[in-house]
């Protein structure tokens, strides 16, 4: 269904080409920000403005969308964009990864691993990761142009030396292409793996900061470390409760007020693909025969 | 004398021919090597190919000033057709232009003379639009780098024959450089600055 009022996708056309051309050119200058100027969306400032703008400027009809909210198909900023889309570009929309061809994230990278054929949008809060060190855009933007990352060293030096290790957990820092220091959007770090030599374009908006930034597929992205202090990544020692893997990022639910919690997929897709699949968790049975019920 | 009602026309649907468009250009681009097909037609003149006006209509407007070179500026159709359709401003000076169209690229000029970005802001740079002979046969190239699983090989009838030599700026230039995107009539190439050429066949 189009809703005849608006343009297809919501943005006109003159935005959608400043947008376009701010994307290629951060395609070509891998990690590097490119300004842009970014427009006012019907939702507010930190609900993926950025990324909903990236969405809208390369959207076609034939595209399948998925938007996934911490790894969640279903929150409530994941359905509204994802309604968003539905209702002013009329494309199918679908909760199973491989399925889709633009994936919208907002701080996850979806478990199961992506294919040639898609584009993943991030959805970015503060783009530059120098920003909490230096405040000064024009100082970031000089030491952005002079590669000149010892600050960042410093941070992390400065984790090791009051926590023992890298203490980092989300938003850590990486270089990409042996060149820029970029952040990859509050995503846990158990996630930086993924970016490395993924075979989907990444794409990065980040609306109230007005910066667009890319990694093309199959580019290297190191996550920043030390030799005697390696990037390792983080997961809670526990398998899913529900689907019992092993090897997925989980979120961890307090279910009592006496210290009670169960640890789950943060991807709702992967950990409903493996329950459909057989496996179960130990809290498994309840959860699945109420799905099991509410489709009859 | 050309009248606007003769000009060729531009995208039958304006909108879902750049959206195609631009898609097939940004996989270009994040895919250096890999042939593109353009689909979405607009009438042109014979200096310029259907691939080169439906990346105009896609990507140029008042704000991307445009260098063209002797051929293309002296076709008085192709200016008036891009200021009807795209009102971009055609200007003289190659070192302020967001895109320039090349047709006779054995008159390319020297890379220099395009905006080449700052370090601060490399993306402040041109985008030049090649026209070639062939994307699909011709010398094969074996090209490196971001976009790139191991290496793409691409055979292309190029003018100017160095061009690849030349591209070799960019690598001393990174993180400022040139972007090309190379069309033969509807298949587009994109070469940006990031991409290295390791072999040249014959």
């Amino acid at each position: 269904m189009n809703a005849p009022a608006y343009n297809f996708a919501y943005l006109d056309e003159q935005t959608k080409r400043m947008i376009r051309r701010a994307i290629l050119k951060a395609i070509a200058i891998p990690g590097y920000q490119v300004p842009f100027a970014s427009r006012e969306m019907p939702m507010p400032y930190g609900w993926g403005t950025g990324g909903v703008q990236v969405t809208a400027a390369i959207l076609g009809p034939q595209d399948v969308l998925k938007v996934i909210d911490q790894g969640s198909d279903d929150t409530t900023n994941a359905i509204s964009i994802r309604k968003f889309f539905a209702k002013t570009a009329g494309v199918a929309t679908t909760t199973a990864t491989e399925d889709a061809t633009v994936i919208q994230t907002r701080h996850r990278i979806p478990e199961t691993a992506l294919h040639e054929n898609q584009v993943l949008v991030y959805q970015v809060p503060i783009p530059e990761p120098l920003r909490f060190l230096e405040p000064r855009e024009t100082e970031t933007r000089r030491m952005h142009a002079l590669a000149e990352y010892g600050l960042m060293h410093v941070k992390l030096y400065e984790d090791i030396a009051r926590f023992g290790h890298i203490a980092t957990a989300y938003a850590y820092p990486v270089k990409v292409n042996a060149r820029y220091v970029m952040d990859p959007s509050p995503t846990p770090k158990f996630d930086n793996p993924k970016m490395d030599n993924c075979p989907a374009l990444q794409l990065f908006g980040a609306g109230r900061e007005k910066r667009i930034y890319a990694i093309p597929p199959y580019t290297k992205v190191v996550s920043l470390d030390f030799e005697d202090h390696p990037f390792e990544p983080y997961r809670f020692n526990a398998p899913c409760a529900l689907c019992a893997a092993e090897n997925s990022y989980l979120d961890e639910i307090v279910t009592d007020d006496k210290g009670g919690r169960m640890f789950v997929c943060s991807d709702t897709d992967y950990c409903e693909g493996r329950q459909a699949a057989g496996h179960h968790g130990s809290l498994s049975a309840a959860p699945y025969k109420e799905k099991a019920g509410s489709h009859g | 004398m050309t009248t606007i009602a003769e000009l060729p026309p531009g995208f039958a649907d304006k909108v879902l021919s750049a959206q195609s468009t631009f898609r097939s250009v940004m996989d270009a681009m994040a895919r250096p090597g890999s042939v593109q097909r353009i689909v979405p037609t607009a009438g042109t003149s014979h200096t310029m190919m259907r691939g080169t006006a439906a990346i105009a209509l896609t990507l140029f407007d008042h704000d991307t000033p445009l260098w063209l070179d002797a051929r293309m500026s002296e076709s008085s159709d192709v200016a008036k057709w891009l200021k009807f359709h795209t009102g971009a401003p055609v200007i003289q000076d190659s070192s302020i232009a967001s895109f320039a169209l090349i047709s006779d690229g054995a008159s390319l000029p020297a890379l220099e003379r395009f905006a080449l970005g700052t370090s601060e802001y490399p993306d402040r740079s041109t985008t030049l639009i090649l026209q070639v002979e062939s994307l699909e046969s011709g010398r094969s190239f074996e090209l490196r780098g971001p976009g790139i699983d191991g290496v793409a090989t691409l055979q292309a009838s190029i003018r100017p024959f160095d061009l690849f030599d030349r591209l070799r700026v960019n690598e001393t230039l990174f993180p400022r450089g040139i972007d090309m995107v190379l069309v033969a009539d509807d298949a587009v190439v994109a070469i940006p600055r990031t991409t290295r050429v390791v072999n040249k066949g014959s």
